[in-house]
């Protein structure tokens, strides 16, 4: 095999005991790399109950195929797989940067991770040499100081490092777990998870080769998407940034406002994607092999916050901002700073806040339990004297936070559950569901709770391809198409805001996955892998008692408070009758039961017979 | 013959770099056939997000890696790129230690010192240059490379000069 390592590399914290076992070609053919060799590895490696925070839970590094070539973007990428403690079903979350091009010049497409270390430690893979090292000494330390230290303590700049902050250790449920300083593995809670094994880090050094099997041909491949990087399908990426969506989505009505209060922001202007690249960012820089470049680093330039450096996308201002109710970019930007300390998820945890200052606002909470801090909705210096709370679990409120806002709200009590906007036990990302019903019918269905990536159901909405204020039947073939596209991009760990370069779709991401790795597949057999990983997904949620027709929902806010806003989406909310139009016509085009399951002649056909047991179960109502 | 002034090395602009390590593919896949950045002739650097270069070999007029040599390995050529006798090296990287630009590697598998030859035996030039997304790479001539200085600094002031009288 080429581009591929090869190996599996396994890790047991308990017992400290290292060993590898080759990666079978079928294996890598039907399942790719990343999340969807993540997700198998994850189901034929767990058994069924785990607590997320049991040691048996494994937590699993996935390079993707193309990690350590020259492949952009998908040249740089890594995922991190597990159970979600946010969840209870599926977790997984990609990053990019520089490490994941590391792990596969080690030796290994994945590293299996179980069990729990005696005490605070890191993994330190470094090519064949593994070692499990002490990581007492950066207890507590944020993200990027841990990732200095260690490098020092190994005396090569060049490790790199994947590390957790002090939220993971803590086991907060939305923690993440961060490399290069700002690119993180974000979503699902991973950082909590290996916070539950006493694991810090994992850094590695890898100095293999990396070939590909047609090396003329993968040039001129890459050479033909560096040019189609230039423009236009990247415009948007390279110049106002993803932060661009916040005055688009403000005209639509659809920028979520004060914990979905409004879908309109009056200080829409002050944190805009114009705004904060003309006082704010300094440079656009780029990951390992990217052709494009994507990161804004806006530094405060005067005031309390001076200084204060950050990287800085829409989903995190948006969070952080607009949902708080919060008009400060300078906030926003220290915000998000400490966030990547704490290391935890940008999205989750402005869900969290917003939802906090609603129950603050409706009296839910009072300022007793907030130990004083004046939580309304716009307060600045609030959101982030509670982020502080939150990363260090720190008194009642900050505690109960933590844990993400379904079971915050549990604890809370007082109907502060109508409040709490999450799918499946995961925060909801960036767009007013009320108004872009595509998205909502795609959120309520993605197998990682509510998210915005896993089949990109906003893009038809925002775009105007269709009637956003309803659900009809035909979104679901939309929803499904877009969600088989978007788990091979994740399994190929390309960067979704490289998408728009590979004009011809399917056909240049099989030619791209054939000229590195020299198995042969049609665009065809590709799309097939990505609808296999979708049932496959669902399978282990369901596995996981989680994966049923009662678990695709929208939050009750959405259903129920309708935007008060005025022009032409006042009143919208999502209705139970058309969510359930949706979900028929989604589950009709999966090839699911009416309950959500996955057909045993489905699963034959994709080549999941050997789990067909599990919906089997689910179909006598075993689960 | 090429005049001292002529000789080209490849150089980065700290403004435009970005730290992509798009180069270090570039050059150990035209050098190696591989992708390996650790057998790339130039590395790229970030400290902190905002601080970005790469950085090879610049051709120094009388270099430090030559004169440090105990076993005459190295030699510069008239075009002023170093070339390493790999019968004669050793690998005891004082050349590496002499070089204050950390352009004198040890090659991983060799174990002998390497560094940037300009890709001379390459119809086009330096790969890294043609392919360096940003732009942030060229290969010039020291000449040239104090030129493009001059003009950016005299443009920044008189954009200066033009700014304060608007301002008035």
């Amino acid at each position: 095999m080429f581009a591929y390592a090869g190996k599996i590399l396994r890790v047991n914290l308990t017992t400290g005991k290292v060993s590898t076992e080759p990666l079978k070609e079928e294996m890598a053919k039907n399942y790719v790399g990343g999340i969807g060799l993540g997700i198998r590895l994850l189901m034929d490696n767990s058994k069924a109950g785990t607590d997320p925070f049991d040691p048996d839970n494994p937590l699993i590094y996935v390079a993707g195929p193309l990690s350590g070539t020259m492949g952009p973007t998908a040249g740089n990428g890594y995922a991190v797989v597990s159970k979600s403690p946010a969840t209870g079903g599926v977790g997984e979350a990609k990053a990019h940067g520089f490490f994941g091009p590391d792990l596969k010049r080690a030796g290994y497409d994945a590293v299996i991770i179980t069990g729990k270390a005696d005490k605070l430690s890191y993994l330190w893979i470094d090519d064949d040499k593994v070692e499990i090292k002490n990581a007492e000494f950066l207890t507590h330390q944020p993200v990027y100081e841990t990732d200095v230290k260690i490098r020092e303590e190994l005396g090569d700049y060049y490790v790199r490092v994947s590390a957790i902050g002090e939220a993971g250790e803590k086991l907060c449920r939305f923690a993440a777990i961060i490399n290069d300083e700002f690119r993180a593995i974000g979503r699902t809670g991973m950082g909590a998870v290996m916070g539950s094994k006493n694991l810090k880090a994992v850094a590695v050094r890898g100095t293999n080769d990396v070939n590909v099997a047609n090396l003329d041909g993968f040039k001129e491949f890459v050479k033909m998407i560096h040019e189609r990087m230039k423009g236009p399908a990247t415009k948007k990426y390279k110049t106002l940034g993803t932060p661009e969506n916040v005055l688009v989505l403000n005209s639509l009505a659809a920028l979520a406002t004060r914990n979905w209060t409004n879908a309109t922001f009056e200080g829409a202007d002050k944190v805009s994607g114009e705004y904060l690249n003309e006082h704010y960012v300094k440079k656009i820089v780029g990951c390992a092999t990217c052709g494009m470049r994507c990161d804004h680093i806006a530094v405060v330039p005067e005031g309390p916050y001076q200084g204060s450096t950050s990287r800085l996308e829409f989903e995190c201002l948006w969070s952080m901002g607009p949902l708080c109710g919060v008009d400060r970019l300078d906030a926003i930007i220290e915000a998000m700073r400490i966030v990547n300390e704490y290391g935890m998820d940008g999205i989750s945890i402005g869900v969290v806040v917003a939802f906090a200052m609603d129950c603050f606002e409706h009296g839910i909470i009072t300022k007793e339990q907030t130990d004083g801090i004046d939580l309304r909705f716009g307060n600045a210096e609030a959101l982030i004297a509670i982020i502080h709370k939150i990363g260090k679990r720190e008194g009642w409120l900050g505690n109960a936070l933590a844990e993400g806002v379904e079971r915050a709200a549990q604890i809370i009590g007082n109907g502060a559950e109508k409040y709490a906007c999450h799918i499946k036990g995961l925060e909801l990302p960036g767009y007013d569901l009320r108004t872009l019903k595509t998205a909502a019918l795609g959120f309520s269905v993605s197998f990682r709770g509510a998210c915005h990536l896993r089949n990109g159901a906003y893009s038809p909405d925002v775009k105007g391809k269709v009637n956003r204020f309803k659900i009809e039947k035909g979104r679901g073939k939309m929803i499904a198409d877009e969600g088989n596209m978007y788990n091979i991009i994740d399994s190929l760990i390309v960067c979704k805001f490289s998408r728009g370069t590979y004009y011809d779709g399917w056909k240049d991401l099989a030619n791209y996955y054939t000229l590195a790795t020299g198995i042969p597949i049609t665009p065809e057999e590709l799309t097939k892998d990505g609808e296999r990983i979708e049932n496959l997904a669902r399978l282990f949620n369901i596995r996981e008692g989680k994966g049923t027709r009662k678990y695709d929902t929208v939050p009750y806010k959405i259903m129920n408070y309708p935007v008060p806003d005025e022009g032409p989406a006042k009143g919208m909310c999502v209705s139970d009758e058309e969510l359930q139009i949706g979900l028929d016509d989604y589950y009709a085009v999966r090839g699911w039961t009416s309950d959500g399951v996955p057909t045993v002649d489905k699963l034959n056909e994709l080549g999941l017979g050997d789990l067909a047991y599990i919906a089997e179960k689910a179909n006598q109502g075993g689960k | 013959m090429v005049r001292a002034q002529d000789r080209k090395f490849v150089t980065s602009d700290p403004e435009k770099c970005i730290g992509c390590c798009v180069c270090e593919y570039a050059c150990s896949m035209t050098s190696e056939k591989t992708f390996n950045p650790t057998k790339s002739r130039i590395r790229a650097l970030r400290l902190g997000p905002l601080n970005n270069l790469a950085v090879t070999c610049r051709h120094c007029e009388d270099p430090a890696c030559v004169t440090a040599c105990p076993r005459d390995a190295l030699h510069q050529e008239e075009d002023g790129t170093i070339t390493v006798d790999e019968q004669a090296c050793n690998g005891c990287t004082w050349c590496i230690s002499a070089c204050e630009f950390g352009a004198m590697m040890m090659h991983p598998e060799k174990k002998v010192v390497f560094t940037c030859n300009s890709c001379k035996d390459q119809p086009d030039g330096p790969q890294c240059v043609k392919w360096c997304p940003e732009e942030a790479l060229t290969f010039v001539t020291a000449q040239q490379l104090a030129q493009k200085s001059r003009i950016s600094a005299v443009r920044n002031l008189f954009q200066e000069e033009k700014e304060k009288k608007a301002a008035k």
